[in-house]
Parts: structure tokens; sequence; C-alpha cells
């Protein structure tokens, strides 16, 4: 926890680190990936920096772990970093899927490429779920953040609400209470 | 470029940059109307082409949404890959750059503070919700379920690798797939 952070990375030790989880993340858990990856191996972002990163992508449109990859790369690199963290997670997984493309529709015929494809998502729930696991537990221990966080769980895992409403609902109201809050004059301030 | 390929690569971009946008949560949202689009609507793939190039994209690694990458490689050959990629994942890349341009630029603004405050708890809300839905739908049976468990022992207790996990999970689960079927 308390490790001094890394040396900054260079632009192109960015692009292939997100190059090699693209290349490598069988089984999904992209986001819990970069978490272990760039937080917790190479200790180039700090942990608030990446959950603040991975609450905005969540929350805007476009697909999560490439806002993901684009925030990361930018709060490393600047603009060179965000085009680093976009082309790495999208164009070598997306040579690959055309290259291989037919390998793989062949490899879907055998029974044991599922099981194989089931025991790599299983233990790639792991990343995610240690992702969630920390996500909750850096909320802060007030009434509020902990009944919206609980609130948006049912509303999707168990009600299935579509989450376009769920995003803009919940999230609208967290922000608006969070910025009263805010604006109310605090002790010794 | 053909003029055939051209239109066809055009109207890649009409299907997938306007899914683009609709993509908040994460891509599964959009599966369906992928679908609709693609089989019903321009007749590019037949229905069990589609059933095939999603069980592709969900077999390989990188973002599932590469889905989009794979239907346009078969529509229309590279420049099909290449515009229906960048229709998926581009418009949205810039709202999200310009929008960690904002955060740089006014570190610790009061409207920034409550952003991070107000969506983060809805994020690990979702997060969560993925997981376990993920969790649920797992193959595998209770055997699978056991390794998520484990799984995410070792993540939160062990300094185990990210790829060696992944290998083991998969080395694992076919193991005793294998014994239980010998």
């Amino acid at each position: 926890m308390t490790e001094p952070p890394a040396p900054p990375p260079t632009v192109r030790d960015l692009f292939l680190a997100f190059a090699l989880i693209g290349l490598t993340s069988f089984g999904g858990g992209l986001s819990g990936r970069m978490m272990r990856d760039f937080v917790q191996e190479r200790r180039w972002l700090g942990e608030e920096d990446f959950l603040n990163g991975l609450a905005l992508s969540q929350a805007l449109p476009g697909v999560n772990v490439k806002n993901l990859a684009i925030w990361v790369g930018y709060r490393l690199c600047g603009w060179r970093g965000a085009v680093a963290g976009f082309t790495g997670i999208i164009v070598p997984p997306a040579a690959l899927i055309i290259a291989l493309g037919t390998v793989f529709a062949r490899l879907t015929r055998y029974p044991l490429t599922h099981v194989a494809l089931a025991g790599a998502a299983a233990a790639a729930i792991g990343l995610s779920m240690s992702m969630a696991i920390t996500s909750v537990a850096r909320l802060p221990r007030r009434m509020f953040p902990l009944a919206l966080m609980a609130f948006t769980f049912i509303a999707v895992a168990v009600l299935h609400w579509p989450l376009v409403w769920t995003v803009l609902g919940a999230g609208g109201l967290g922000v608006a209470v969070e910025y009263r809050r805010t604006a109310a004059p605090r002790e010794g301030a | 470029m053909t003029t055939g390929t051209l239109d066809r690569c055009l109207q890649l971009a009409a299907v997938f940059a306007p899914l683009s946008v609709a993509t908040i949560g994460g891509g599964q949202a959009i599966i369906s109307d992928v679908q609709r689009q693609v089989v019903e609507v321009h007749h590019w793939m037949s229905a069990a082409q589609f059933v095939n190039a999603f069980a592709i994209a969900r077999m390989a690694p990188g973002p599932g949404s590469l889905l989009a990458t794979l239907i346009g490689w078969q529509v229309a050959g590279f420049w099909g890959a290449v515009v229906a990629t960048l229709a998926l994942f581009g418009p949205t890349a810039f709202l999200i750059y310009g929008v960690a341009r904002l955060w740089r630029q006014h570190q610790g603004a009061r409207w920034q503070v409550a952003l991070e405050a107000g969506l983060r708890p809805v994020a690990a809300g979702m997060i969560l919700a993925s997981v376990f839905v993920l969790a649920e739908g797992l193959d595998g049976g209770w055997q699978a379920k056991l390794l998520a468990l484990a799984s995410t022992a070792c993540v939160v207790y062990t300094r185990i690798h990210a790829l060696l996990l992944i290998a083991a999970g998969a080395g694992l689960l076919t193991a005793l797939h294998w014994i239980q079927t010998a």
C-alpha cells in the first residue's frame, strides 16, 4: 500500500502494456486486468485515480474498456498516452480476431474449448471481483453513498432495469446530493 | 476500394456510429440491436453466421465489442473492418478524452469532486452487479463458481500474475472435466 510509485511509463511502454492485456484477456475482465496491471503490479497509477476514471468510464457512453484505456493513457502520458491506450487495447486484438477468425471458429466446435474458456472466464471473475471489492471498500462510510451503491446493484442485478436509465437516474441523484454536500459549511473550514 | 465496398462501408458506419453512443454501462446492451441491423435489416449475414461471429468474439481475447470488427470484415473486407471498428469505438473516444482533459485542467473543482463522489457509488454498484450476473451465468457448473471464488481470493491475498491466473483457471477446469469424463 505504501510502496513508492514507479517511474512514469513511456508512450511505448503504455502501448505494449495495453496490447498485452488486449491480446491475452481470454474470458473477459479487462477492467479488472487493467487495475491489477497498472495499479498493483506496475504501480503507474494510484488507486483513487484509477477508481475515478473507472466511474467516469462507466457513466459516459462508449465501450467501458476503451474509455478506461483512454483515461489511464491520458493521465500517464497526455494525448499520446490516450492514443496509445485507445490503439493498444483495440488494434492488436482486432487484428488477431480477423487473422484467427477461422481458427477460433473451428475451435468453438470442440467441447473442450468451451470448458477451457469457462475456466478462463471463471478465473477472470476473480479480477473483476477484486476490482468490485476495492470499489466498494473505498466508498466513504456514510449512509448515502452506501445506499446508492446498494440501490444500483439491486436495480441492475435483480430488477434488470435498463442500464442507461439506472446510470442517469442514480448518477444524477448522486452528483446532485454530493454537490449540495460540498457547499454546506464544514466544521473548522 | 470499389464503389460497392464504399457503399457497404458507409452503411456499416451508419449502423455502428449511432450504437456507439448507446453503449452506456457496457457493450452487451447493443448486441440485439446489432443483430437486428445485420441480419434482418441489411441481410449481411444469416442468423447462423451471426451466432458464429458472436461465438468467435466471445472466445477471442480483447473487448467483446470487437464483434463489430468481425462483422465489418465479413461484410466489406479490410476497409469494412476498419470502418466498423472506428464507427463503434471512435465517436465516444473523443468524449472521454475531452473529459480527461477537463479533469486535469480543473483539478479539485467543486463540480469535479461532486461528480467523482456521486458517480463512484453508482459505478461500484454496477461493477458488483456485472460480476454477479457473470458469475450466475458462468458455464461449467459449481466447479466454475468455486474456481471464481478461489480466483478472487488469489487476486486479493496474493501477488499472482493475471496471465498465470487465467491460464491456471483454463487448465484446472479442463483437467477436472477430463477426470470426470475419463
